[in-house]
């Protein structure tokens, strides 16, 4: 495993956000100079990385500037005090628009902020910029943007993963502190994996969902993506907890990961299964598994050889439910209340509204899942499609909870490859195959962290490989301390983490 | 649908996508129904492996946890107002959406 030389990601090793935000609690920089100087980035950074589609400068600065007042008067900093954080536009902000890249929404302001943009506003974040992705979060790779793709900040000629992919580029390029993404079957852990940052997936109903465009209902989640272990802990304790307006929200107390996450687990059992190591994985990703093991023995934990025989038809499961939940979810946007609303010929009907509006609004993929949705919803088709799936998704859950009784969490690749070129997976159902390893923690509802673990060399450039950590529903005090373990071993031997954490 | 419910190893029609779109509320052109055929019979093919796993006694789960209705206390709450609300509307007329007539003259 090498470490980066000439494709580093950013001009000068950025600093995770808890140190930053120590520095301008102690008075060592200002909120002001830090968010000047990502925007400074930003600035010269995305009209390639193409990782923002609005930055909110003047407002950022602004807050950044209020922050540094109470801190010059004394007066205690919340969490987040002055941290500039990129959000994915399909997370509702006043600030600008939400328009999930896609002309359906490419003039949607939303009348209200998301439970987790009001959390991160109270504890003191700068809301900074909205982030493209793939429209509606229907992608892997960044690529089916309306804005236009976003390029991996380590390679501009790959892409940084999908569909949060704006979000892990600001992150991975120095654009921003922090920031949020959803994750409905990976699209927070593989982006990444690709771009060599942290990306968790909560537990389902650990964040609000409210004012999350919906995809799929019963697999959306909200989560942090950030540079440090720790920072997600951070982050995630100030997003989660109990929301009214989401009815789907645990009933339970904000997490409080912040002071525990760096605490090592002693005596952790880490679970390999053995369906996660296949020959079709890229070798440097093999390797970095193997690293992440040899770490983990290294500090005295056990590994474990688990099995997980449902991993392969995880993609078919998902690909049943998610398909589903978003035909019946997309139904909405019919160009009547909002979106885009198709202009008619004299004579014709109310359906072509409906439909032509429809067509002009969504890309060609956000089209393909909803018609597969709809077709296996139809009558004659839900048994044989929706409830099967539902059934092998019990299954799946059921094999966790078994793997679980063997081990504390369970260790593997984030992704089978490193970032692909732009057009590699043109097939559809090629992408879909991409998700393999993250699909099935959506499907059981349990929680999953990539944390960069090594590198891949690809026509003489550096490109980050993550591993994923699951653990089971509710125990990311569990995932992320042991995340932080291994962060802390393979900061040390690969360089694999490229800030100071 | 279908005459033969289930039969999802058939190969995907043409007629099938035509229908799907309607139902879907897509207006796709001509030109472009082969070419969502060839694709969306590749994921069902995919699909197909679901077949092989054995669900005897195994109950569908919708939902990752066995929730049940969380009721909200009943007081009235503020909603949007009708200004945050038409914002985003396509055709406004007054404080109304407009929309295309629905019925036809003398219906």
């Amino acid at each position: 495993m090498t470490s980066p030389t000439h494709n580093t990601p950013t001009h000068n090793t950025p600093s995770d956000m808890t140190a930053l935000r120590d520095a301008v609690a102690t008075g060592t920089t200002t909120a002001e100079s830090i968010c000047a100087g990502m925007l400074a980035v930003t600035a010269e950074r995305n009209t390639e990385i193409n990782a923002f589609h609005e930055v909110f400068a003047e407002h950022a600065l602004e807050a950044a500037r209020r922050v540094d007042s109470d801190a010059r008067a004394g007066r205690p900093l919340p969490p987040l005090a002055g941290m500039p954080i990129a959000i994915k536009d399909n997370v509702a902000t006043t600030l600008g628009r939400t328009t999930c890249s896609s002309r359906m929404l490419e003039n949607y302001r939303s009348p209200f902020d998301a439970t987790a943009v009001e959390r991160l506003a109270h504890a003191g974040a700068v809301v900074m910029g909205k982030t493209n992705m793939d429209e509606f979060a229907m992608g892997s790779s960044g690529e089916h943007c309306k804005w236009g793709p976003v390029r991996n900040p380590w390679d501009s000629t790959r892409v940084p993963g999908g569909s949060s992919a704006g979000s892990a580029a600001a992150v991975a390029g120095g654009m921003c502190a922090a920031a949020i993404g959803s994750d409905t079957g990976g699209a927070i852990r593989q982006p990444a994996s690709f771009c060599g940052i942290v990306g968790l997936k909560p537990t389902y109903g650990r964040i609000s969902r409210w004012g999350l465009v919906a995809f799929g209902s019963s697999l959306d989640q909200i989560g942090p993506m950030t540079r440090s272990v720790r920072d997600a802990a951070l982050m995630l304790d100030v997003m989660s907890g109990i929301d009214e307006r989401d009815s789907t929200t645990a009933d339970r107390p904000p997490t409080e990961l912040a002071k525990t996450v760096e605490r090592p687990i002693e005596g952790l059992r880490v679970g390999i299964p053995r369906q996660y190591m296949s020959d079709a994985n890229d070798t440097e990703v093999s390797a970095a598994v193997h690293a992440a093991a040899d770490a983990y023995r290294a500090l005295g934990a056990t590994i474990v050889s688990v099995e997980l025989p449902l991993t392969d038809v995880g993609i078919s499961t998902y690909y049943v439910i998610a398909p589903a939940e978003a035909s019946s979810n997309l139904a909405r946007y019919d160009g009547i209340r909002y979106g885009h609303r198709a202009q008619l010929q004299p004579g014709e009907d109310l359906f072509t509204l409906y439909a032509r509006s429809r067509s002009e609004g969504f890309g060609p993929e956000v089209q393909r899942r909803i018609m597969l949705g709809t077709y296996m919803l139809s009558s004659g088709y839900y048994d044989a499609y929706y409830k099967r799936a539902l059934q092998v998704r019990r299954r799946i859950k059921q094999e966790f909870d078994q793997a679980f009784t063997a081990c504390d969490v369970l260790l593997g690749p984030t992704a089978p490859t490193p970032a692909f070129g732009f057009g590699a997976n043109s097939d559809p159902l090629a992408m879909y195959l991409c998700d393999v390893y993250t699909v099935n923690t959506n499907i059981a509802g349990i929680c999953g962290v990539s944390i960069p673990a090594g590198f891949a060399e690809r026509n003489g450039k550096h490109l980050p490989v993550g591993v994923q950590l699951q653990a089971n529903a509710f125990e990311e005090d569990r995932l992320l301390r042991a995340a932080r373990m291994l962060e802390r071993a393979l900061t040390a031997t690969t360089g694999a983490h490229a800030p100071n954490a | 649908m279908p005459d033969n419910p289930h039969s999802k190893t058939a190969a995907l029609t043409t007629a099938q996508v035509t229908h799907v779109a309607k139902l879907a509320r897509l207006e796709v052109a001509p030109g472009r129904i082969e070419e969502y055929r060839t694709q969306l019979a590749a994921v069902l093919g995919h699909i197909a492996q679901l077949d092989a796993v054995d669900l005897a006694g195994v109950e569908p789960m919708a939902h990752p946890f066995e929730s049940h209705n969380r009721l909200a206390a009943d007081i009235p709450v503020e909603g949007l107002s009708i200004e945050a609300v038409l914002m985003n509307a396509p055709a406004v007329e007054g404080r109304f959406l407009a929309v295309p007539k629905v019925l036809a003259e003398g219906d």
